[in-house]
């Protein structure tokens, strides 16, 4: 044994120095074992990511192929289903603006509020109460929202607008900027806990009071991320699907009410996608170019808005 | 008439502890009206607590408890009626890394007069500002250029004119050189020496050779308590604790 390691320990002495210096005699199993596991599971999002857009890409174009593109971003009637046939899909993008003009009304301020009232005001005990709640909300299945619209905000509504119809724009604008409003209060909350704090001391040290400081050094220095916050939780709202097809219902509609049933993008993917319509058929593939449409839009918004909650290291 | 020299703050029994320990104890000290004082001692005995406690910046921290009295024109800072943000109006501070505010050079000086009402030309306060802090020649082309262009010197002297702005009687300096280089730091220096016709200031410094230039008193803490104050020429010369004069040596901390 002894003679042995003294034998390893001269082996070692008389091998060059500059032998421990390279890479092979430090490379570990392990680590191999863990980049490639790491690297497998990237690669997989990655892949999943890519069929997704290519077989919407694909079937898009098959499309596009027999629905002239401009008759479909500009027209001014869907009614593919039934004849005759029409393919003007602004009436769904005025459904889907409804739900995200409303929703965003009530998420934003409101999420601004509350993550101002977070971050600034609130004393630990009270941070730890409120945190839980935003979380259960957004724990909340979506159908369950849809239904909360149906059987609670409706009635609620129509009792103020006697003229509103039972599927509305108005009660899916309100739960679906409910149930993001835990997202935006959240990214904005992160927003204002990202700004230094040596920066409001800096504020309260020239007299500022802390509302003063809130608006003049907190607000400015978070801006961009708060504009982030605003275009994930645009994004957000554009994809929700269960509580505006359950709550708004499946009429197309260009009139710009919330007081009627209107269908969003979402909604009419849902439609085809549970209904009998054939597949292969033109029907069939309206599905996916309002899903090009959808995932176009998204798609901006998204990486405009991770971009923006980047630039706030300035 | 006081026949004592007029303290610009005085501090009676003052003790500060965070939620586990105390980290000053029952300091009291008299610091006198336009003259420099330095405080010194070991990393951790509580220089930056008992600084931050002289304008009331604890109290954003609940778990701060602070207790015994500041008093500034005959009135106890921590006294029921006084309005926390006019304290701190009064009595500036600059911190240890400078801290500019993501706006322009203009904005970083004219934010705090702006919101606090004060009247007058705001582009002469921003200038006479920026000429006391000594960075007005190096700025004055590119006021509206964001203030986090400039260099760490620079940006501490802009946070200088930014306390100036306010047109303070006290100012409270928490290391303001430890983050810079020895020219900025000189430049530092010659400003608080001009800065002492019409400002009491107030220096933490880890440096004794800058506590000796700069300073006409100095306090020396260890573990949160006051070893010893007085002029800085006796402290430096011939100390009447043991302990201050191995800390100026070096021996320790
Ligand atoms: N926010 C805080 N919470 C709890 N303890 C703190 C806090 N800030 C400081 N302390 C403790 O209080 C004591 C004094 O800290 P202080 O920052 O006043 O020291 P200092 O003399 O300024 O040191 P340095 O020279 O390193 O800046 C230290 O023991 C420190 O650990
Ligand atoms: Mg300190």
């Amino acid at each position: 044994m002894e003679s042995g390691t003294k034998a390893a320990r001269l082996e070692l002495v008389e091998e060059p120095v500059g032998e421990l210096l390279l890479r092979r005699q430090w490379v570990n199993y392990k680590d191999v074992l863990l980049k490639l596991c790491l690297s497998l599971a990237t690669s997989l999002t990655v892949l999943t990511t890519c069929t997704i857009v290519l077989l919407i890409g694909k079937e898009a174009f098959a499309f596009f192929h027999m629905v002239s593109i401009v008759d479909f971003l500009l027209g001014t009637q869907w009614q593919p289903l039934i004849e005759p046939q029409q393919y003007g899909v602004l009436p769904l993008v005025v459904g889907s603006t409804l739900v995200v003009v409303l929703s965003m009304g009530i998420a934003l301020p409101l999420g601004v509020f509350v993550a101002a009232y977070l971050s600034e005001y609130a004393s630990f005990p009270i941070r730890s109460v409120v945190k839980p709640f935003l979380e259960i909300l957004a724990g909340i299945p979506t159908v369950v929202y849809g239904y909360f619209a149906l059987t609670f905000v409706t009635p609620q509504l129509q009792q103020l607008f006697p003229a509103m119809e039972v599927f509305n724009a108005a009660s899916a604008g309100i739960v679906v900027g409910i149930m993001i409003l835990p997202m935006v209060s959240s990214l904005c909350d992160d927003a204002f806990c990202a700004v230094a704090p040596e920066l409001k001391e800096a504020g309260y040290s020239l007299g500022a009071t802390s509302y003063e400081v809130f608006r003049g050094i907190v607000l400015p220095a978070s801006a961009f991320r708060l504009a982030a916050a605003v275009i994930l939780a645009v994004s957000r709202a554009l994809g929700e699907t269960m509580a505006v097809t359950l709550a708004a219902g499946a009429t197309p509609n260009m009139e710009w009410s919330f007081l009627k049933s209107i269908q969003t993008m979402t909604a009419y993917i849902v439609e085809v996608s549970l209904g009998d319509t054939p597949a292969g058929g033109v029907a069939y593939l309206t599905c996916y170019g309002v899903a090009a449409l959808l995932f176009g839009i998204t798609f901006v918004l998204n990486v405009l808005g991770y971009r923006w909650m980047r630039r706030t290291a300035e | 008439m006081n026949v004592t020299p007029s303290c610009a703050l005085e501090v009676k029994g003052l003790s500060v502890s965070y939620a586990s320990h105390r980290a000053v104890e029952e300091v009291s000290v008299c610091f006198r009206r336009h003259r420099v004082a330095a405080i010194i001692g070991p990393s951790g005995c509580g220089k930056s607590t008992l600084l931050r406690s002289l304008n009331r910046m604890h109290d954003f921290d609940p778990t701060v408890k602070v207790s015994g009295q500041v008093v500034f024109e005959n009135q106890d800072l921590y006294g029921r009626e006084i309005h926390p943000p006019t304290v701190r109006k009064r009595i500036g501070m600059v911190f240890q890394k400078p801290n500019p505010f993501p706006k322009s050079i203009y904005k970083n000086i004219s934010w705090g007069p702006w919101i606090n009402h004060m009247r007058g030309d705001m582009d002469q306060r921003v200038e006479s500002c920026l000429r006391k802090a000594a960075l007005w020649d190096e700025v004055k082309h590119r006021l509206h250029q964001s203030a986090l262009s400039l260099s760490g010197g620079q940006q501490q002297r802009l946070c200088i004119a930014r306390a100036l702005a306010m047109n303070p009687d006290v100012i409270l300096m928490d290391e303001p050189c430890s983050a810079l280089d020895p020219r900025s730091t000189a430049c530092i220096e010659d400003l608080i020496a001009d800065l002492r016709e019409k400002y009491t200031i107030l220096v933490v410094t880890h440096n004794m050779q800058q506590a000796k230039r700069i300073s006409d008193d100095v306090l020396f803490m260890y573990e949160g308590r006051l070893v010893e104050f007085g002029p800085t020429t006796q402290i430096f010369s011939q100390p009447r604790v043991a302990q201050t004069q191995a800390y100026i040596q070096g021996k320790f901390g």
